[in-house]
């Protein structure tokens, strides 16, 4: 199939309109600002409705109030940003609605820089606003992958009534590569719940507060049930060379892409190593790297950022002693060369 | 025999959480009057507020969302691009549209966005027992303004209607009150009217109605109207601020 040449916030919006999102909110931030500019021109074009929001805030409230109405929504942005929309994914989980929010991890705390960062993993994959809720967390790591992440999120959305977070990072926003697109575009499945004028049934409300004493505990236990099912069901990884090895290289993103070409090198100098790449960062893919974990001496965890989801690895793997760490926080980026030379210190 | 007074469709059974003398009791009867009269029950989605009013979901007889403090314009645009055809408002207090929320409404009404708010100025966070809102009046006490509000200190109440008259966005606009049997009829009025600009497609309208809240204002029902009428609607003159069907 033909394909075409897109930076990762276009082949992200693409796939955003194939899955049938008609509604998208944002607002300008660094390094995501060609999404809004994207979608600026292609929502109208494809019947959906693009609004430049007045703040992140309100960018996420507008998806709120798209997918009550039953639509497919999203919003995207980047860390400081993707901060301010804690508040309304927060309520989105509260009230189990659908939607599609993409962060373009940057360095931070704070303004932090405006380079690539894995910073934002335990924002991701622990709920990030307050209350007792999880979001989905897919972390692609090509601009293909970013397009059919971006895709899939949707029906993931709209399965489990629950945000998904695609979680990529400024490179992979502002790169261009060649992807494949799928044709057409996806018709969203219908919302009973949907909140769209009471004709001919009884009237809908949707919430998330419960001041009765112990509805609100039932509530969360229902959630509790409904992230143990995407637990067991929605846990996507990847490996690469993983056959016959010593080292095993845990990472996520532009750095599980950065450590399997270092990993080619370190075969070339008789290192046998071997990559695991969580695609869901949550739900993590726990009991595959577990077991995965076992056949080898040496584990080797590689991130952006100060050993975010290192945490992850050490919950996964018994001997965390067998652990070794490289992070490159605030917006640093590793190179092959330099992950090579950590592998053969270990 | 011909009934000449009954509960509005608009409205459930439900009965409310709200203090004796409460001005939502009023207002909530008054848009569900409204949404009946106009024959919009159906095709309504309303947006309830972080505030007493929150629980108005289960007091409309209609689609109701929660949306979190201060967003409801927000949400009510994404329901309304959404949604054109269908009718949608939202329902908000003083803290939540004028202080928490002002960035949300100031850019819902300066982007035209065709939705109704009804706007409940009652001067005080009701909810939370009665802490100085955006338009606690100068002098008036609250319990974070326990001497009274000095505007040397705590700043200056904000005048919404005249603050978004301002903005070529918003189609109607009216500050209305509740003291009297004739007022409540005003209200009522520009309630239908600020929906009917919606039906029309005239975009963004508001109506802000002078409330009270007599338990945290710790006064009688009866002392808080005379309030509202002496004190509040001084300060916050009654009466249209924009209306782009008038010359028309």
């Amino acid at each position: 199939m033909r394909k075409v040449l897109l930076s990762g916030c276009e082949a992200s919006a693409e796939g955003a309109i194939r899955a049938g999102c008609v509604f998208y909110a944002g607002y300008p931030i660094t390094p995501q600002n060609r999404y809004p500019e994207y979608m600026s021109e292609r929502m109208p074009e494809s019947g959906g409705v693009f609004i430049q929001a007045e703040s992140e805030v309100s960018a996420i409230n507008m998806v709120f109030g798209a997918s009550v109405a039953g639509m497919r929504a999203m919003t995207s942005s980047s860390s400081p940003g993707i901060s301010l929309k804690q508040e309304g994914i927060s309520y989105l989980a509260g009230c189990e609605l659908p939607a599609v929010i993409i962060n373009m991890n940057r360095g931070g705390p704070g303004l932090g820089d405006v380079t690539p960062s894995q910073s934002d993993y335990f924002q991701s994959t622990r709920g990030g606003g307050h209350g007792d809720y999880r979001t989905i967390t897919l972390a692609p790591w090509t601009v293909q992958e970013l397009y059919d992440m971006t895709f899939f999120a949707f029906d993931l959305a709209d399965r489990y009534r629950n945000p998904v977070l695609v979680l990529a990072d400024g490179m992979l926003a502002q790169m261009m590569e060649p992807v494949e697109l799928l044709k057409g575009k996806k018709k969203p499945p219908k919302k009973k719940w949907a909140l769209n004028g009471c004709r001919g049934r009884k009237p809908h409300s949707i919430k998330s507060l419960y001041l009765t004493p112990g509805v609100l505990e039932t509530h969360n236990w229902k959630l509790a049930r409904k992230y143990q099912r995407i637990t067991e069901k929605e846990q996507i990884y990847d490996t690469h060379m993983c056959t016959d090895m010593d080292m095993l290289v845990v990472s996520f993103g532009t750095c599980a892409r950065i450590s399997l070409e270092a990993i080619r090198m370190a075969r070339e100098q008789g290192i046998r190593a071997g990559l695991f790449r969580p695609v869901t960062l949550w739900p993590y893919p726990m009991d595959t790297l577990r077991t995965m974990a076992e056949k080898v001496k040496k584990i080797f965890v590689v991130e952006m950022n100060r050993g975010q989801m290192l945490d992850d690895v050490k919950i996964a793997v018994k001997n965390s002693s067998r652990i070794f760490f490289y992070g490159r926080p605030g917006g640093g980026v590793p190179t092959p060369e330099e992950l090579l030379k950590e592998m053969k210190k270990i | 025999m011909k009934a000449v007074y009954k509960k509005p469709e608009s409205l459930t059974d439900e009965v409310t959480i709200y203090c004796p003398g409460c001005g939502h009791g009023i207002i909530h009867r008054l848009v569900a009057e409204v949404i009946d009269s106009l024959g919009i029950r159906e095709k309504t989605i309303g947006i309830a507020p972080v505030g007493c009013a929150v629980l108005a979901y289960d007091y409309f007889n209609f689609d109701v969302t929660e949306a979190a403090h201060g967003r409801p314009p927000a949400v009510a645009t994404g329901i309304k691009r959404s949604l054109p055809d269908r009718i949608v408002f939202t329902y908000q207090g003083d803290g939540d549209l004028a202080a928490i929320g002002t960035a949300e409404i100031v850019h819902a009404a300066a982007r035209g966005e065709n939705i109704t708010v009804i706007f409940v100025n009652n001067g005080t966070y009701g909810m939370t027992k009665g802490q100085m809102a955006p338009t606690t009046l100068p002098g008036q006490k609250t319990t974070t303004t326990q001497k009274g509000r000095d505007t040397s200190y705590h700043g200056f109440p904000i005048r919404v209607c005249e603050m978004l008259a301002t903005l070529d966005g918003t189609a109607y606009l009216e500050r209305t009150k509740i003291d009297t049997v004739q007022d409540i009829i005003k209200t009522k009025q520009a309630i239908k009217k600020a929906f009917r600009y919606q039906i029309e497609k005239r975009g963004f309208s508001l109506v802000e109605v002078l409330s009270i809240c007599p338990t945290n204002w710790k006064m009688t029902p009866a002392r808080s109207m005379e309030w509202v009428r002496t004190n509040m609607a001084a300060y916050f003159p009654v009466g249209v601020y924009k209306d782009t069907g008038a010359s028309v």
